[in-house]
């Protein structure tokens, strides 16, 4: 069935020189992710395989251990191109192996030297993965984005008079009115964007279990315009998110200016390290 | 085991959500980052990189470039108190760590030189406050020393105390 710890077999790479084992995902030891390993690419097109330990089972895959080193994994996270397609095929098996059965997602560049040190690990952490898995059963992630885009509330509105710009005398003090109407109108839209999240917050508070705020997106890495007000995440249970998805979705329908993004469903990823916190010794060296 | 995932969620509800299995594609790599990078659970590897130097990373990607005046009108200034974001945000954050350090060991040593600024008026304040109590309370318990602790200016009278 799968590998134990005494038994890295099919993992002929694993502790061998210049490779070691990056973690993705631990869930239930079970035929779910063992299929999945056999399916499924790792990082750079590596096998995945399934790691057992405690009645847990990891997915691993080998990475060699320069690139992953202290300062190998410093170099490749500081390209963006090499970070996202990381990022993404992190992010993939996890969305894979969730939609097969409850995994625990693992951050980023969580590696091992070999697969009895993951097996170890596994067996060694048993109690709180299984009670966090047991928390987390059934449920998904949804992401709540509130926007507010100052520009596009003011292109919609109607052009006032003001618009049209006068010459001569009258000019300069035009221009301040032209200016302070502006400046009122984006308050009116951060007021309409904080009304909207809160709206939203109280439609996902009926049904969500847990709520975790995240930092608004801001640079080059938010792709939306405007700008991100609220940034949260929600966990609901799986047969309520399609509905709460739609619902909230559709809170911004005909406001200029604010815009409600949901994003999901997600392994539960924010409401994996919150809970582990409180059971698992201080959670590691954070 | 729980059911497939897919199978329980329409596969494309009406177009608001991508359909199942396309996260890993479509989603906006700005959320993948997100939650891979400092969400998901903590254990620590045998290289501890993850805990440091991607803390720091995240920060990186997430510098802003443009918008914070806007998202300043709404409060949202974290980074403004952020040291890894912001100049200013590192004197502010080692007064109120020299500030917190002192307050909690008034009395038991003179102020430390360092951590000059508005903070200081405050903090005299609040030294002479614990002081007082100190000293109330010692003569209350007829303890030695509580003279001594009306003025605790210097760590030796303070080793006397000890």
């Amino acid at each position: 069935m799968s590998t134990g710890p005494n038994t890295p077999a099919g993992a002929p790479d694993a502790g061998g020189a210049g490779e070691m084992s990056y973690v993705y995902a631990v869930g239930r030891e079970g035929p779910a992710l063992d299929g999945l390993a056999t399916r499924l690419p790792g990082l750079d097109g590596r096998p995945l395989r399934p790691v057992v330990g405690g009645g847990l089972c990891a997915l691993v895959s080998s990475v060699s251990a320069d690139a992953f080193s202290e300062q190998g994994l410093t170099a490749q996270m500081e390209d963006l191109d090499r970070l996202e397609a990381v990022a993404r095929a992190h992010h993939a098996v996890v969305d894979a192996a969730f939609a097969e059965t409850a995994v625990l997602p693992m951050r980023l560049a969580t590696v091992y030297l070999d697969d009895f040190r993951v097996a170890a690990m596994l067996a060694r952490q048993r109690s709180d993965f299984q009670e966090l898995l047991g928390r987390l059963e059934g449920h998904v992630e949804l992401g709540v984005k509130v926007y507010a885009d100052p520009r596009e509330a003011a292109a919609a509105a109607p052009a006032g008079p003001s618009a049209v710009t006068p010459s001569g005398a009258g000019a300069g003090r035009a221009y301040l009115r032209r200016r302070q109407a502006q400046q009122r109108d984006s308050q009116d839209v951060y007021q309409a964007a904080s009304d909207l999240a809160a709206r939203a917050a109280g439609l996902a508070e009926g049904v969500a279990s847990s709520r975790a705020v995240h930092r608004p997106q801001q640079g080059q890495l938010a792709a939306r315009a405007g700008v991100n007000v609220t940034n949260e995440a929600y966990l609901v249970p799986r047969e309520d998110a399609a509905g709460l998805h739609r619902e909230l979705a559709a809170l911004a329908d005909g406001a200029p200016g604010v815009s409600i993004e949901v994003t999901g469903p997600w392994a539960p990823y924010s409401f994996a390290t919150a809970m582990v916190a409180e059971g698992v010794d201080g959670g590691g060296p954070r | 085991m729980s059911d497939s995932l897919a199978g329980r969620l329409p596969a494309s509800p009406r177009g608001a959500a991508p359909a199942r299995g396309q996260q890993g594609s479509s989603a906006n790599l700005a959320d993948i980052l997100e939650r891979v990078l400092d969400k998901g659970i903590v254990i620590a590897g045998d290289i501890q990189i993850n805990l440091l130097d991607i803390e720091l990373l995240t920060i990186k990607l997430r510098l802003l470039v443009a918008s914070v005046d806007k998202a300043k009108e709404m409060g949202i200034d974290w980074w403004e108190h952020d040291p890894s974001l912001s100049s200013r945000a590192r004197p502010a954050a080692r007064e109120r760590e020299t500030e917190a350090g002192t307050v909690s060991g008034a009395g038991i040593g003179p102020p430390p030189g360092a951590g000059a600024g508005a903070g200081n008026e405050a903090l005299a304040e609040e030294n002479e406050r614990l002081r007082a109590e100190l000293a109330r309370l010692r003569s209350a318990a007829a303890l030695p020393g509580a003279t001594e602790a009306e003025a605790p200016a210097d760590p030796s009278g303070q080793e006397e105390e000890r």
